[in-house]
């Protein structure tokens, strides 16, 4: 029996690697949304200077860990890995926005949830004494993912009330082995998890199934209860997930409703923007843990937090073959100090 | 009086599809098939001229046109020159707006960029 290991699906860290620093970079939208103020830098317009929305996604990629390594004090060569992953086929904004990086990379693919899966995985890495800075880093664009998911821009496609918006933007964070602090505590790896939604503007359903699942799983593995965090948030649910994954959450006796938060649900004001459901991609859980719920861990304001990416494991092809949407969805149990 | 009669069916038509998009799971994709084929078949039930009359450009205009602008075709090839018609007289009609399409199409495409919605 592996000694770190607790329950079904849970890590325990007997020396938790602690978050250095954090970096996000949003598109214009986003700058405007609720959260604007906590994030790095706000690029003008989506092509940020590039000639397609990929190439923009890769530049907010290399800025983003340029940006993590100048707040964390630390150069590429100090980094033994970057972990990353986005949205696009092949996961080209990760790769070609840290091709001249020159550090080792494991490229993920974990849709939306790549944030958390990242996080996970670099702790680990730390944890088992095979690093001692990671950086993890994932992106999302609104452009290119509609390109990649829906119709290509130009189509001019009307959007259904149930869809979410693509967040523009890159989140990273900097783990190292140091005792400083925040410290990853716990994390809770997801099941691939299918309830057969197959409408591809609905992923907020197709995705709390996934987060309900390992909300519970966390729980019953740690032994833990809800009060012990000050915010549980969930990555991409938007408005119709979030309200699906607290009535699952209910139904198993499980009440999180004055403490649970989505981050698709807080990062645009969804009455002024017409974001109808409120935000997704990978972007969108990676700039409000990178932005908001960092800054708040570090102001105190925040003790412990559980951060669960969710994401929809569809491609275009599966849709086409008219195959379900399965959903994943990783935790990350993050403390402000180790009491 | 035509412009109040075109605007009402051109409007009626145009909600049809929001209420498609709003109220049902089809995409965008499937509700255009959707709106030509609907086209064609009222055209061949008679119903749809009855409101090209009524309506003038309220009825070409949206996509039910098209297909209404194809079924058209095939009937009065079809009368000129017997069955090939129905292969020929869809095409034939439409050539004009394809045409047009492609090559206003490729010319935007050459000058223009896409821009993010916002």
């Amino acid at each position: 029996m592996a000694e770190k290991h607790l329950g079904k699906q849970t890590v325990y860290f007997a020396k938790p690697p602690s978050i250095r620093a954090t970096a996000s970079i949003v598109g214009p939208k986003e700058g405007k949304g609720n959260l604007r103020q906590s994030f790095d830098y706000i690029i003008p317009d989506e092509l940020w200077g590039e000639d397609s929305w990929e190439k923009a996604e890769s530049k907010l990629v290399r800025e983003t860990l340029a940006k993590v390594l100048q707040k964390g004090s630390m150069s590429n060569d100090q980094i033994e890995y970057v972990l990353a992953g986005d949205l696009l086929n092949q996961c080209i904004a990760a790769n070609y926005g840290l091709r001249e990086t020159d550090i080792p990379f494991f490229g993920l693919f974990g849709a939306c949830s790549t944030m958390a899966e990242s996080m996970s995985l670099g702790s680990m890495l730390i944890d088992g004494g095979y690093a001692d800075n990671v950086v993890c880093v994932t992106s999302s664009h609104f452009c290119s993912a509609e390109r990649q998911f829906r119709y290509p821009l130009e189509l001019g496609s009307q959007r259904a009330p149930t869809s979410q918006w693509t967040v523009t933007g890159s989140g990273a964070a900097l783990l190292t082995s140091e005792q400083t602090g925040p410290f990853i505590r716990h994390v809770t790896t997801g099941k691939i998890n299918d309830m057969g939604i197959k409408d591809t503007n609905n992923m907020g359903a197709a995705m709390a199934p996934a987060a309900a699942d390992t909300i519970l799983t966390h729980f019953a593995d740690t032994g833990l209860v809800p009060d012990y965090y000050d915010l549980i948030i969930t990555g991409d649910l938007g408005k119709v997930g979030k309200k699906i994954c607290l009535d699952l959450l209910k139904m198993n006796g499980l009440d999180i409703e004055n403490r649970y938060n989505d981050c698709g649900v807080m990062i645009f004001d969804t009455k002024q923007q017409d974001t109808h459901s409120g935000g997704s991609g990978c972007g969108c859980s990676a700039t409000v843990f990178a932005g908001y719920i960092y800054k708040e861990i570090m102001k105190g304001n925040l003790k412990r937090v559980l951060f669960i990416a969710t994401g929809a494991l569809m491609s275009p092809v599966s849709t086409q073959q008219k195959e379900s949407i399965p959903g994943i969805a990783h935790a990350v149990a993050i403390h402000r100090s180790l009491d | 009086m035509s412009y109040i009669n075109a605007f009402l069916v051109g409007g009626a038509i145009c909600a049809v599809g929001q209420v498609l998009i709003d109220k049902t799971k089809l995409t965008p994709a499937r509700i255009l098939v959707l709106f030509v084929v609907s086209g064609v078949f009222l055209t061949a039930l008679g119903i749809y001229q009855k409101l090209v009359d009524f309506a003038g450009a309220g009825a070409t205009i949206p996509l039910t046109g098209f297909g209404y602008n194809l079924a058209k075709g095939v009937f009065n090839e079809v009368d000129q020159t017997g069955l090939t018609g129905a292969l020929t007289g869809g095409f034939k009609a439409a050539a004009a707006g394809l045409g047009a399409v492609i090559t206003f199409g490729y010319i935007m495409s050459v000058v223009a960029k896409p821009k993010a919605k916002r």
